[in-house]
């Protein structure tokens, strides 16, 4: 069952937010912009760049090290969870079939190229979010949005997703258990089982959704949410903020790839 | 059909997130109008329903294989346009951090597609308009279908222009809407059956969750559904108009409709020295240098890397071989720092 594990490696990512590392100490405000303007720095390169995004798996790389976050737990994940980039990337090698490279004597065509620069692109982008999650915390990240001026029933209500996410998936598995051990083979699959399933965990949710209600009217709940600001901008915030742009904005404009390449070239011969 | 950042251009990606974080916006004012307490902790358990509700697979009739459903148009229905649209938004930014469906930038697309669709289209233009109160349920199931089936249509059509947008798919726009739309009319299809299938059987046991949302909704919809449409055209014209400065600075599928034009690596070069300079220069302090082209002027140096000289490419393959080694010494230079730093 996949989603049996998806939801522990959710859990996991999770208790690795908790760790304590510079990385993890930045302000979320922060580390959430760098790795925007980070994704966007990799998404503007053209389709067929592929040796100048090298350089960029630095900063996933800087994020797993100094976060001190196990590889495994990342690079598993990205493996998984790719199938539309690569169902669309797929048709690129087909249907662009003009050679634009032949290296050592093997033509490469353009399709290939912009499929494999899709994929780098793919990695790049999808370690950088899951790493964000893995050094900031889920309740960091709705701090920073809440300071960041995000209207604040968004932000409640991702809080309160959050916090009920782990409790109502146990339910879900409760039940999955439930028809496995009740049903033979494919059996119990069926449509008709499956939305009275679907209803019967609606139902308890509504319910429970009363009860917490009721829970938190008993402690005084008025209508306001409050959310813990509990992180302050400091200078290494800010020069963490400058240093990772610059360097985004060297390895973007000016082509290190190459330069180091020939250099080597050059002395080989 | 997730997107993914792979597959968008920065312009398509943050006009989309523009557009996006308006309609949050929009719909948070819209709640925060007429707040129920009560719609509090029952939107937060909702979007947590869904997310369990996922891991609950079924199997697809006629073909064997088993699916999920995405649930849109099932938390329209249950907690009307306003709160449904947050719900799917905060869902989708769970789907992104946690499960990386997609990415951050691809984020703003994704709430686009999955949630202003069912909610700000087919649910107040197709379900709310063919179910009134007490409804009989053959009328609640044909306006689900109908209802998730053209959300779902109208998502999946936007995932290909987004996508054939950015110009990063060798796929041509017809193929890919072959592609894409009739499977997407088959998913939608079973999860409209089955969104009204659990409509009507909560309906028996718990009316009043249904109902309830229902009068209330009723007392409002009236006039507040020409005004969501006219707020949307707005939004888009909005969003629209500020990024088209984007995008005439920064012509994106205009460069990829000269590359269709020019096909791809034979592109004519026919640039100067002093042009070559400036264009060096321009490219050193543009931000998104590709971007800053003027659309017809020297599009045609867009691709670094396709340059076909041999010695040039053999560098790039070296070079690129040589950062990725440069940057497992760099994590491993940090590791190996954490480690001595501990010791001490």
């Amino acid at each position: 069952m996949t989603f049996d594990t998806e939801y522990f490696n959710a859990g996991y990512l999770d208790s690795l937010s908790y760790k304590d590392t510079f990385v993890h100490r930045l302000d979320p405000r922060t580390k959430i912009l760098v790795s925007f303007i980070f994704i966007l720095f990799v998404v503007s390169f053209p389709k067929y760049e592929l040796s100048g995004l090298m350089p960029f798996f630095i900063y996933p790389v800087f994020l797993l090290t100094a976060g001190d976050i196990p590889l495994r737990a990342i690079a598993k994940k990205v493996l998984f969870i790719s199938p539309f980039a690569i169902f669309i990337g797929i048709f690129n090698p087909l249907l662009d079939t003009n050679v634009m490279l032949t290296p050592f004597g093997v033509p490469v065509t353009g399709g290939w190229i912009s499929f494999l620069s899709i994929i780098v692109k793919f990695i790049l982008t999808v370690s950088t979010a899951l790493l964000l999650i893995a050094v900031t915390s889920f309740p960091g990240i709705c701090e920073a949005l809440a300071r960041m001026k995000l209207p604040r029933i968004l932000v409640i209500q991702l809080l309160f997703l959050y916090r009920y996410l782990f409790v109502l998936m146990e339910e879900a598995l409760r039940m999955l258990r439930a028809r496995e051990a009740r049903s033979f083979k494919k059996r119990g699959k069926e449509i008709k089982t499956f939305i009275r399933l679907i209803s019967v965990l609606l139902l308890r949710t509504v319910e429970r959704a009363e009860r917490i209600y009721q829970a938190m009217l008993s402690r005084g709940f008025r209508g306001e949410i409050r959310v813990l600001k509990r992180h302050k901008l400091r200078l290494q915030d800010i020069l963490f903020v400058i240093f990772s742009v610059t360097i985004f904005y060297i390895f973007r404009n000016f082509n290190i790839v190459s330069f180091i390449g020939e250099t080597l070239s050059r002395s080989i011969r | 059909m997730h997107m993914a950042d792979a597959l968008l251009s920065p312009v398509v990606g943050g006009t989309l997130w523009a557009g996006t974080l308006g309609a949050i916006a929009y719909a948070a004012k819209k709640l925060k109008e007429k707040m129920d307490e009560r719609m509090i902790p029952l939107m937060g358990v909702l979007g947590a329903f869904i997310f369990a509700a996922q891991m609950i697979n079924f199997t697809i009739p006629g073909t064997g294989s088993s699916g999920h459903i995405g649930g849109g148009m099932l938390l329209a229905i249950l907690l009307g346009p306003y709160a449904a649209f947050l719900v799917i938004a905060s869902v989708l930014i769970i789907q992104a951090l946690f499960f990386a469906d997609g990415g951050l930038l691809a984020l703003g697309a994704n709430i686009w597609n999955l949630g202003i669709y069912p909610c700000f289209i087919a649910y107040p233009l197709i379900y709310r308009a063919l179910v009134k109160q007490n409804a009989l349920s053959r009328r609640i199931t044909l306006a689900s279908v109908l209802g998730v089936v053209i959300g779902l249509q109208l998502g999946a059509f936007s995932v290909v222009l987004e996508t054939k947008l950015s110009g990063i798919t060798e796929l041509p726009f017809d193929t890919f809407v072959i592609l894409m739309l009739p499977t997407h009319l088959a998913i939608g299809l079973i999860e409209g059956f089955i969104t009204a299938g659990i409509v009507n059987y909560v309906r028996t046991l718990r009316p009043d969750i249904v109902e309830n949302v229902e009068a209330v909704k009723v007392l409002s919809s009236g006039g507040s559904l020409k005004k969501i449409v006219v707020v949307m055209a707005i939004l888009a014209v909005l969003a629209g108009g500020a990024f088209s400065w984007f995008a005439s600075t920064y012509p994106d599928g205009l460069e990829w409709s000269i590359e269709k034009i020019y096909g791809k690596p034979e592109i004519p070069e026919r640039s100067n020295v002093i042009a070559e300079i400036l264009l060096e220069i321009q490219k050193k302090t543009a931000i998104l240098p590709d971007y800053s082209f003027p659309a017809g002027s020297k599009g045609d140096r867009e691709p670094s890397w396709p340059a076909i000289d041999p010695g040039t490419s053999l560098s790039g393959l070296f070079g690129g071989i040589m950062v990725l080694g440069l940057v497992v010494i760099f994590g491993i230079g940090i590791k190996v720092l954490r480690r001595f730093r501990h010791r001490t």
